[in-house]
C-alpha cells in the first residue's frame, strides 16, 4: 500500500507543478513506483512539464465517470520505467469531480503505486479541498515573498484542520544574492514564520524554466543545483537525512544546516 | 436579502414569571443599554405584582461587574425579582476571573482565536492571523498579525508580546497601525501596548507597573537594609 503526497501552496504560480514533476521523477529514479496525479482540472500543466501531452487519450474525469479503466488513463513516462501520469481534464472544470470520488481514485492508485504525487490547483476552494482530502502527507511550496508566505500559512492552517499529518515546506526560487542584499527574505525567516519542517530549498534557476518548456524535468540533468535540490527533497521524503545544499559559497548556510535537519 | 435584526433582549412570559433572553452575539454593553431602555419604558407593563425573573445568557459568561450593572438595572423595578441567571449548557454564568488562561499553538493567516478574559498564547500570531479577547493578550512568541484586546470595551486591557510586530493593534475601540504610527526602534525586545488618552502607546515591559498601577509590582523583601 503506497502513500499519497499532495503538493500545494495557496498562491498560484509558485512552482507546485514543477515541484510535483521533479519530485515524482526523482522518486521514480530512486526506484519507487510513482504516479503523478494532476488535479488541476481545467488548467492542466503536468503533462506539458513531463512532455507527455501528445499521449493523452483519457483523463481523470474519464476515470471518475467510468468512461475508462484507471489503467487506460495512465500514461507511462518516456524516460522512467516506473513513472506514470494521470492527467487532468482540460475541457471540464473543478466541479467535475467531488472529494469522495477523488478519495476513491487515490485509494485505488495507492494499491498500485508506492507513491502518488498529487499536483494541487492554486487557491483554497473546492479543487484544493478535494486534492487534499485523499492525501496522507502534504508538501507546501512557497517562494520567499510575503504574499506567497501569507498564502502558504493559510494553507498550513487549513491542512491542520483537514488532519493531513504535519505538512513539510519547500522554499522555491530562492535567490541567494538578493537575500544578501536584503531584497529577499532568507530561508530562516520563512521557516520561522511558517513554523513547519523544511524539506528543501530550490534555487531560482532559468534552467528550470527551459527544461519545463522542453517537457524534461530538470531533475534529469545531473549537474544543475536545482536538480540536486529536487533529488535531495526526494531523498528526504523517503526518510533520509540529507544536508541542505550550499546554494552559495557562504559558511553561514553550513552553520544553519543542523537546525534545518530537524524533520522526521 | 435583508436580515431581520433580532432584538438583543427578548422577554417571554411564562406561568412562573418572566424569561429574559439576552442575545449572546452582541456586546454585553449593547445588551445592557437595550435592557435599560426596555425596563425604563413601557412602565405600565412592569408595575404589577411581584414577578420572578429568569435571565438566560446563552453561550455568554459575564463578569461580576457586568452582573452588578445588570442587577442595578433590574432594581429600578421593585416588583421584578431575579430568581436565576444562567448560561447555556450548565456553564457557570460568571467568567472565571482567577488568573489567565494559557493556550499553545500558532494562529495562522485566516485563523481567528477568540477568547474571553486574559489570554497567554504560547506561540506566534502570523500575518493575517487574528487574536481577539475581552481581556488582555500576552503572546509568548511573535505577534505579527492582528490583536484586539478589550474587545467589549475594556480600555485597561493591554497587549504584550515577546516580539511585537503586529500588522494592526486594537484596544477597546481604538485602532493603531504600526509601523507608520510608531517608531520601529520602540518595538525591539519585550513590549506592551496600552491605551492612553484615546490612543495606543507602546512601552517597554518594565514600565508596566508605572502605567498600570493596579498590577502589583513584585519587590524583593528578603534583604532589608
Ligand atoms: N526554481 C525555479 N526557478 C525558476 N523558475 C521556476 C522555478 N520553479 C518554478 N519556476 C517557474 O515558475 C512558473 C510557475 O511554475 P509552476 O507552473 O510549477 O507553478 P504552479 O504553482 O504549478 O502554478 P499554478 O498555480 O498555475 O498551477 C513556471 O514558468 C516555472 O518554470
Ligand atoms: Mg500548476
Amino acid at each position: 500500500m503506497g502513500e499519497a503526497i499532495v503538493v500545494t501552496s495557496g498562491k498560484g504560480g509558485v512552482g507546485k507543478s514543477t515541484t510535483s514533476a521533479n519530485i515524482g521523477t526523482a522518486l521514480a529514479m530512486a526506484g519507487k513506483k510513482v504516479c503523478l496525479l494532476d488535479t488541476d482540472i481545467g488548467l492542466r500543466n503536468l503533462d506539458v512539464l513531463m512532455g507527455l501531452e501528445n499521449r493523452i487519450i483519457y483523463d481523470i474525469v474519464d476515470v471518475i465517470e467510468k468512461n475508462c479503466k484507471i489503467e487506460q488513463a495512465l500514461i507511462k513516462d518516456k524516460r522512467c520505467e516506473a513513472l506514470y501520469l494521470l492527467p487532468a481534464a482540460q475541457t471540464k472544470d473543478k466541479s467535475a469531480i467531488n472529494s469522495k470520488q477523488l478519495r476513491w481514485l487515490i485509494a485505488e492508485l495507492k494499491e498500485k503505486f508506492d507513491c502518488v504525487v498529487i499536483d494541487c490547483p492554486a487557491g483554497i476552494e473546492m479543487g484544493f479541498k478535494n486534492a487534499v482530502s485523499g492525501a496522507d502527507r502534504a508538501i507546501v511550496v512557497t517562494t520567499p515573498e510575503n504574499a506567497s508566505i501569507r498564502d502558504a500559512d493559510r494553507v498550513v492552517g487549513l491542512l491542520e484542520k483537514e488532519k493531513v499529518s504535519r505538512p513539510k515546506l519547500v522554499v522555491n526560487r530562492l535567490r541567494p544574492h538578493l537575500v544578501r542584499e536584503g531584497g529577499m527574505m532568507d530561508v530562516d525567516e520563512v521557516v520561522s514564520v511558517l513554523a513547519i519542517d523544511l524539506l528543501g530549498v530550490v534555487p531560482d534557476d532559468e534552467e528550470v524554466i527551459r527544461s519545463g518548456n522542453q517537457g524534461e524535468p530538470i531533475v534529469l540533468h545531473k549537474k544543475s543545483l536545482a536538480a540536486q535540490a529536487y533529488r535531495n527533497i526526494a531523498r528526504r521524503i523517503q526518510g533520509e537525512v540529507v544536508p541542505l545544499l550550499v546554494l552559495e559559497k557562504e559558511r553561514k548556510f553550513l552553520g544553519r544546516m543542523k537546525r534545518w535537519l530537524g524533520f522526521a | 436579502m435583508g436580515k431581520v435584526l433580532r432584538p438583543g433582549v427578548t422577554i417571554k412570559g411564562t406561568k412562573d414569571g418572566l424569561l429574559f433572553l439576552l442575545d449572546e452575539s452582541r456586546p454585553f454593553s449593547a445588551i445592557l443599554s437595550e435592557l435599560k431602555y426596555k425596563l425604563e419604558n413601557a412602565s405600565n407593563l412592569w408595575d404589577g405584582p411581584d414577578t420572578r425573573v429568569w435571565i438566560k445568557l446563552g453561550n455568554r459568561q459575564i463578569t461580576r461587574e457586568e452582573e452588578k450593572e445588570m442587577r442595578e438595572l433590574f432594581s429600578a423595578r421593585k416588583n421584578l425579582i431575579i430568581h436565576s441567571i444562567e448560561a447555556a449548557n450548565g456553564k457557570p454564568y460568571l467568567v472565571d476571573n482567577r488568573g489567565i488562561q494559557m493556550l499553545a499553538g500558532t494562529v495562522r493567516s485566516g485563523q481567528v482565536l477568540e477568547h474571553r478574559g486574559d489570554l497567554l498564547l504560547l506561540g506566534d500570531v502570523n500575518p493575517g492571523g487574528n487574536v481577539r479577547s475581552t481581556g488582555s493578550i500576552f503572546v509568548l512568541g511573535a505577534l505579527r498579525g492582528l490583536a484586539h484586546a478589550g474587545g467589549e470595551g475594556d480600555e485597561s486591557a493591554i497587549i504584550a508580546a515577546s516580539s511585537l510586530h503586529p500588522t494592526q493593534l486594537r484596544i477597546a475601540e481604538v485602532v493603531s497601525r504600526p509601523p507608520d504610527e510608531w517608531d520601529e526602534s520602540e518595538t525591539s525586545g519585550m513590549n506592551f501596548a496600552y491605551l492612553v488618552n484615546g490612543q495606543i502607546a507602546v512601552d517597554k515591559m518594565h514600565q508596566i507597573s508605572r502605567i498600570r498601577p493596579d498590577i502589583h509590582e513584585w519587590k524583593d523583601h528578603r534583604f532589608k537594609a
